[in-house]
Parts: C-alpha cells; structure tokens; sequence
C-alpha cells in the first residue's frame, strides 16, 4: 500500500515550510511528503514543530517561507476553512460538533438535503446513516451527538471532512481518550480510507499506535525534521533516540558525581500502592524517602503529569493507598495535600502557577497564606521579610519584590514558585518540568537549588523530559509509558542510555 | 423516548394540570370563550416570548424587549393621533425601526464581542429614553382603522371570540416552528446556541445568523407592541417595564435551555398559554391577589431550571462529556 503512490505525483507535498515567531524558529525548512492512500505519522516531542506544521498546511498560520503543493499544484490555504474547500480537513482531539444537535444534522449542517424549500430532515436521517454505514458504523442518526462516546463522536467529525470532499485528512490526537476497543474501530475507519485513496497525517503520541496504523513517520525536533522513514525501516529505539535528539552510545556515560548512595539514606517519607485513576494512569507504585530525588523519565504523554496530579490530589485516585511517613493518609485535595506537607510546581508556570499581575511579593505570600488561613493575616513586615530572604536565597533577578511577575523573565518566573512553595517549608516538593524554557544559565541554578533542597532531607518527585538532567540529580528514576509505571532504575543504572532504551523496551 | 423532549413534556404536563385544575374550580374553562381570551390577552407578550426563543437558543438574551413595547406604543400613538400618518404606514415604519435597532445590538454583539447582556441592557435604557423622550404622557389613539380591527372578530358558537390579535399570535408560532425547524437558518441558530466554536469551524454564518437572530426578534418585540397598541388603544412610555423578565421566564420554562442549543418554539407558547391560565384563574378566583402569579412564575421557573441542571449532569446535554478511558497499551 505505502509504495503505490511513489512514481505519481505526491498527494500533499510541502517543501521548505519555515515559520518564524518573534522569539523562536518554530519551523524551519522542513519537507513533507503524503502519498495518497498512506498514513503519515508525524511524531516529535513538546515544540518539536508538528503543531506549526500542521497550522500552516491548514492556513491557521501564514508561512514564512516554502511552498505546499497539493496534487501538483500550489496552494495557499487561508484559513481552516480554505483549506478545507481545497481538500484538507482536519479532525482534532477535541471534537468541534454540536452536541446538542443529532447526528444526523451535525454531519449535514449547512447543506441540508432541502425539499420545496425546506430542510428535508428524512432525506438528511437517511442520507446520514448510509454514510456511516458505508464505515461500518451503524447508529440512530437521530439522536443527540452528546449520547455517543467520543471515538464515535472522532468518526462522525471525520465522515463530516470526508464527505465534503477531502483529500487530506489530518487527525490531531484522535485517540488520546480511547480506549482498546474504540481504537480499534477508528482504526478500521482509517483503513477503509485509505482504500478510498485519501491520505492520512496521524499525530499522536502513542508509537504504538504509530506502529500498528501508519506507513510512514517524519520525526520533528526542534522545528527541524530529523528523518523520514517507511515504519517497516525505523527500529523503535532509534525512533525514540531521534524524538529525544540523544545518540546511544556505547560507553555509559559518567554519572553526577554526588548523587545517590550518600542521600539516600533518609526514612521513607511518602509510599503509594496501587495508586489508579480509570482513564489517567494504570496502577503504580512509588517511594520516595526523605532527601531522595526521584525523577519521573517517559515521552510526552505517557502519564508523568497525570502521576503528580494523583499524589497531589488535584485528580482523585479511585485505587490504592497512600502511606505517608508510614502512616496511611487520604489525600483527595491539593488543601489536604498542602497540610500533608505536599508542595508542587506546576508544568505550565503562566496557566497553573504564576498570576502575572501580582507582585513577586503577593507571589511568594499566596500559599502560606492561603495554608495559614486568610483570617490569621500576614504583617506586611513579615511578608517582606519573607520575600526579601527568598529573592537572596534563589537569587530572583528583580529590582525590588514589587515587580509585577509577568515582568519577568522564565527563569525567575520559576524561581518565584518555587519560593511559593519553599517559604512554607514543604517535605515534598514535586516539581513538574522545573526547567522548560529558561535560559541555560537560570537552567543551571535551578538545578542546584534542587540539589540544596534534597541535601536539607526533602522529598523530591521531578518530572523532566530533558534526560541529562534527570541522570544528574535522581537518585531513582521511574520510567513511564502509555500511562504506565514501566520500570525503576536505580543509581547506578541511570544514564542517557538505559532510560531511553527503557522507554523504547517492548 | 428522547430525552431532548423530556424538558417539553415536562411543560405540558405542567399546563395540562394547571388547566385541569382551573376547569375543575370553574367550569368556564371548557368554553371556547375563554380559550379565545387566553390568545388574546396574552398574544402581544407571546409574539415576544416567540422571538426571545430563537435569541436564547442562539446562546444569547434580549433585555430591551419591554422598552421596545413601549417605544413602539409611544410612537404609533404620536404619528397616527398627533401627526395624523396613516396607520398601516406607521406599522411598516416602526416595525423597520425595531428590525434595525436589533440587527445594531446584534451587530455591536458578534463584532465586538461584547456580551449580549450589556448590549441589550443598553438597548432597553435606550429605548425607553426614547419613548420618554416622545412623550411623558398616555396618548390616546383614536382612529377608524383601530376600531375596524377591533371588529375583527370570528366568533364561534359559544361565544368564543377570536380577534386579530389571536390570529396573529398563532401566524407568529407557525412562521417561528417553520423557522426553526425546516431552514437552515434555523439549525444554523441552534448550532451556534450548541457550540459555538464549532459552529465556526463547521462553516456557520456566525455573524449573520447573530445579527439575523437579534433583528427578528426585535421586529417580533415592535410587532408585539403594535398589537398592544391596537389593544389598548393608547401609547403610554411607562407600559411594560420588566416585561422582558416574564418572556423569559416563560422561554424557560416552555424547555428551552439558558446556555443555548436546546428548545422549542412550541414550547415557549405552551408556557405563555400556561402562565396566561394561572392569571385568569387568579382574576376569576378573586381571593388571591393577582400578583400571585409572580410567585408561580417563580416557582415555576426555579423547577424547571433544576430539571434542566438535572437532565444536563446525567446525560451531558451543555457539552461533550470526555469520558476518560484507557488508551490501548
């Protein structure tokens, strides 16, 4: 199947595509070829590019530089809707219908079949069910939209794009919320595409997946293409070594010198069994002991955050027990985690942790306070006292602790949550991605700061994608796939490569 | 059954026993002469009620529905009594004025982005200025062409009448069942009311079917206060304040969703015709004062956004429940 189109003319063929942002190079020369009939997997990690990607073939974005040629001729999509009168369609994770209008009328809305002047709702019920039917999906087209799952729901988008005539169907994530079986029934939605000769951009973040469905895969990093390889051609590791952008080496590489052996001597200060959430992450267990650093390795998307959020209490577990300091303990809020002793910096500082319009000061305040209770007041001497011994401590590049923190840069944004957290003295810190997108020299600081809280006996759970940093400081890693604790790997077995072959291990 | 209808059932269920209650306490209730006041007394407020139905279907509100009625009575009396127009032109003038002041604040609410609620809340101090600023007083409208639709009458056997503003009101439903239902602009509202971030991406004509939405039921609003106007025979800018307030209460409560997607224009009329029954019962009983019926509406409408907060959270009528499963291993 994947070789057929090879001689003709490529369906979709993207040359040179470059787009630049203000502050970064999202995607620099990158081609991109789609054979009609195939399944193109476009795979990379957070920023590697697949986004801008797919934006600027769809006319989300005006491009920098490049051509897209579609049967052989250029085009210029405009828009999602330009683009879409040309032939490309795109069905996100997200499922943009109407859940409140049947199905019937989701997938016919704006060309109702129309008869003396009127809708002809019959003639639309009909018409809509022989559509699904012919992708073996045999449903009442006439009930809401919102009564069906959302692997239905994906193929219902995607019998919509279809049927208005696409030649290009992009999927964004179509399974991140399936499960097995309704996998499998997209998948076999998929196949009957490519018999009808459309051609088909997957993205996701399950290689799995990207193995049992597709024909080819480009790997992007950094906003460059990295390879373009038939699936049958790409061993998974050597997949993973070019998501990840590290050579395997032979020769293990040096360990950081201080890590392990000498910390870990400390008391088991948190132990989880069994934690679960149905839909979130598979049954783990974990322990981490008083200034132990445990690093949390696995790609985008195999359930390293989810992790966090289930200790944290910010999603409920409905499995297992949590024990801490040996003692068991209910947390079901971030408030009782915060009691417990818990602390977490959040991945996404601007959504989740920073309000930018607050000084560092109020910043620094907000969750002691808020664990103090609002009646027990702060003095405003105390507050500054605090925030002056933080911004030294970490040294928080800022004239004075008044500065709204929008104002400044990543890295000191970091800095300042993690004083948020520092100030009330937590024995667990769970830091997710502590260092995403900060210069190299606030990167660096960052780090140690974390070596100094573990060597002060606190708990430490990190969540990073950047490997030489998790080598660095962990004492322990656990590896994460598809939402599942793989493995452990202790001290000496940490470096570049075991994680990464870890990761890759079928 | 469908629970899209449960909301609607659930309204006439509500109707039938308030009418069988009224017919079982006065036996009038089975005349045709009552059914033929129901329509016309409370004809002028469900032409109204009609349009808001499409507004809140559409995801949005409309605030200035009473001013509009009571603008549009000020200046029907104004040109016809003091300024002598005759009165079919002045209806076909007012009524562009209203379908332009509502496609301005549907306008000023796509383009801009500015809620609809303080969009229209402009309207409504707007136009009741307005009728003010016309005129302080009732004026009274005394021409032969009132008079004549005051004789329209098609009597049935038991006295029943039926006038023109009846006919009227039920022409009114027809049109908006039509609407709603077998065009594409129709679909197109509650498309938007569903969704309406996909409604865009699925190629609605957001812009038109928003401002198309607030201009009919602007001309619905003027169409409701020249059948006041024709009622009471007089144009008074202090009539029908907070009158918005009842029409959506009654769009409500005849099933329709508040965010939107969801309702019947059917309904809406059933809810009318049910609000106008407790009123008469309330006249005929004469124990209770009348302003009871605020309290029912209440009621009434507290009840029925609870079945519809209860509908939602089992069956995810407001969005997309993501049910989180396991992705394959």
């Amino acid at each position: 199947m994947s070789t057929n189109g090879q001689e003709k003319t490529p369906l979709l063929e993207a040359q040179g595509l470059t787009k630049i942002f203000p502050s970064t190079v999202a995607l620099s020369n990158v081609d991109f070829t789609l054979h009609a009939g195939d399944v193109h997997a476009l795979v990379g990690e957070n920023g590697a590019g697949k986004s801008t990607l797919i934006k600027l073939i769809t006319g989300v974005y005006p491009k920098d530089g490049g051509t897209i040629l579609l049967e052989g001729k250029e085009i210029e999509p405009r828009s999602p809707r330009h683009a879409q009168e040309l032939g490309i369609s795109t069905v996100y994770q997200e499922v943009n219908l109407i859940p409140t209008m049947s199905v019937a009328e989701n997938i016919f809305l704006g060309r109702q079949p129309m008869r003396y002047g009127m809708i002809d709702t019959r003639a639309t019920n009909r018409q809509a069910k022989q559509l699904l039917k012919d992708f073996g999906v045999d449903i009442d087209v006439t009930r809401n939209l919102s009564s069906f799952s959302v692997a239905i729901q994906q193929i219902i988008a995607i019998v919509r794009g279809v049927d208005l005539s696409a030649k290009v169907l992009i999927l964004d994530e179509p399974t991140s919320s399936l499960d097995r079986q309704e996998v499998d029934m997209l998948f076999s939605v998929i196949r009957s595409l490519k018999e009808r000769g459309i051609g088909i951009i997957l993205i996701t973040h399950f290689l799995d997946q990207v193995y049992e469905i597709s024909d080819r895969i480009t790997v992007l990093r950094n906003g460059q293409k990295v390879g373009e390889h038939l699936v049958t051609e790409l061993p998974r590791v050597q997949l993973i070594t070019e998501m990840l952008g590290k050579e395997l080496t032979q020769t293990l590489d040096e360990k950081g010198t201080e890590a392990s052996a000498s910390r870990a001597a400390g008391k088991a200060y948190l132990r989880v069994q069994g934690y679960a959430r149905e839909g979130m992450v598979e049954p783990f267990d974990l322990e981490i002991r008083e200034g132990e650093i445990v690093g949390l390795a696995g790609l985008l998307g195999s359930g390293r955050t989810e992790v966090a959020h289930l200790i944290f209490g910010i999603d409920q577990h409905d499995q297992g027990e949590a024990y801490v300091r040996g003692e068991q303990t209910r947390i079901t809020s971030p408030r009782k985690a915060i009691q417990h002793g818990f602390g977490l910096c959040p991945e996404d500082r601007k959504v989740e942790g920073i309000i930018g319009d607050l000084s560092v000061r109020e910043n620094i305040i907000l969750a002691l306070q808020a664990k103090m209770g609002w009646f027990n007041y702060l003095s405003r001497q105390k507050q500054n006292a605090l925030a002056d011994d933080m911004i030294k401590a970490l040294s928080i590049a800022t004239p004075n602790a008044e500065k709204p923190v929008k104002e400044l840069s990543g890295g000191n944004q970091q800095k300042v949550i993690l004083a948020r957290w520092l100030i009330s003295n937590p024995d667990f810190l769970i830091l997710d991605e502590p260092t995403r997108g900060i210069d190299v020299g606030a990167h660096a600081e960052i780090i140690q700061i974390i070596k100094r809280l573990a060597k002060e006996g606190k708990a430490m759970l990190i969540i990073s994608s950047e490997l030489a940093e998790v080598v660095d400081y962990s004492d322990r890693v656990v590896i994460m796939r598809d939402r599942k604790k793989l493995r452990e790997l202790e001290s000496d077995d940490i470096n570049e490569n075991t994680i990464m072959q870890a990761i890759a291990a079928d | 059954m469908r629970s899209r209808f449960l909301p609607l059932l659930m309204t006439l269920l509500v109707f039938i026993l308030m009418y069988a209650f009224a017919y079982s306490r006065f036996d009038s209730f089975g005349s045709m002469r009552i059914i033929g006041n129901l329509l016309r007394d409370n004809a002028f407020w469900g032409i109204a009620a009609v349009g808001m139905t499409f507004v809140i279907i559409s995801g949005g509100i409309d605030l200035s529905v009473g001013s509009v009625i009571a603008f549009t009575g000020v200046f029907c009396a104004l040109m016809i009594d003091r300024n002598g127009w005759d009165p079919l032109a002045t209806f076909v003038v007012i009524l562009t004025i209203g379908t332009i002041f509502g496609a301005t604040m549907g306008f000023f609410i796509h383009r801009f982005k500015i809620p609809a609620f303080i969009v229209t809340l402009s309207g409504l101090f707007l136009a009741r200025g307005m009728a003010y600023v016309l005129s302080t007083d009732s004026i009274r409208i005394d021409h032969p062409f009132y008079e004549q639709i005051s004789d329209l009458v098609y009597i049935f056997p038991d006295r029943g009448r039926f006038t023109f503003a009846a006919g009227a009101f039920l022409v009114v439903l027809v049109i908006g069942i039509f609407l709603a239902h077998f065009t594409r602009f129709g679909r197109n509202v509650y498309a938007l009311g569903g969704n309406p971030d996909a409604a865009l991406l699925l190629g609605v004509p957001v812009g038109r079917t928003t401002i198309t939405v607030y201009a009919l039921n602007s001309f619905l609003t003027t169409l409701a206060g020249i059948i006041l106007s024709l009622a009471k025979h007089s144009g008074d800018s202090t009539i029908a304040v907070g009158l918005e307030l009842d029409v959506i209460a009654a769009v409500v409560i005849g099933g329709t969703l508040l965010t939107g997607g969801v309702g019947y224009v059917i309904g809406t009329f059933i809810a009318v015709m049910t609000l106008g029954t407790i009123q008469t019962y309330l006249t005929l009983d004469g124990s209770l004062t009348p302003w009871w019926i605020k309290i029912v509406i209440g009621v009434l409408l507290f009840a029925f956004v609870g079945l519809q907060k209860l509908l939602s959270s089992r069956q995810g009528v407001f969005g997309l429940k993501r049910r989180p499963a396991i992705a394959g291993p």
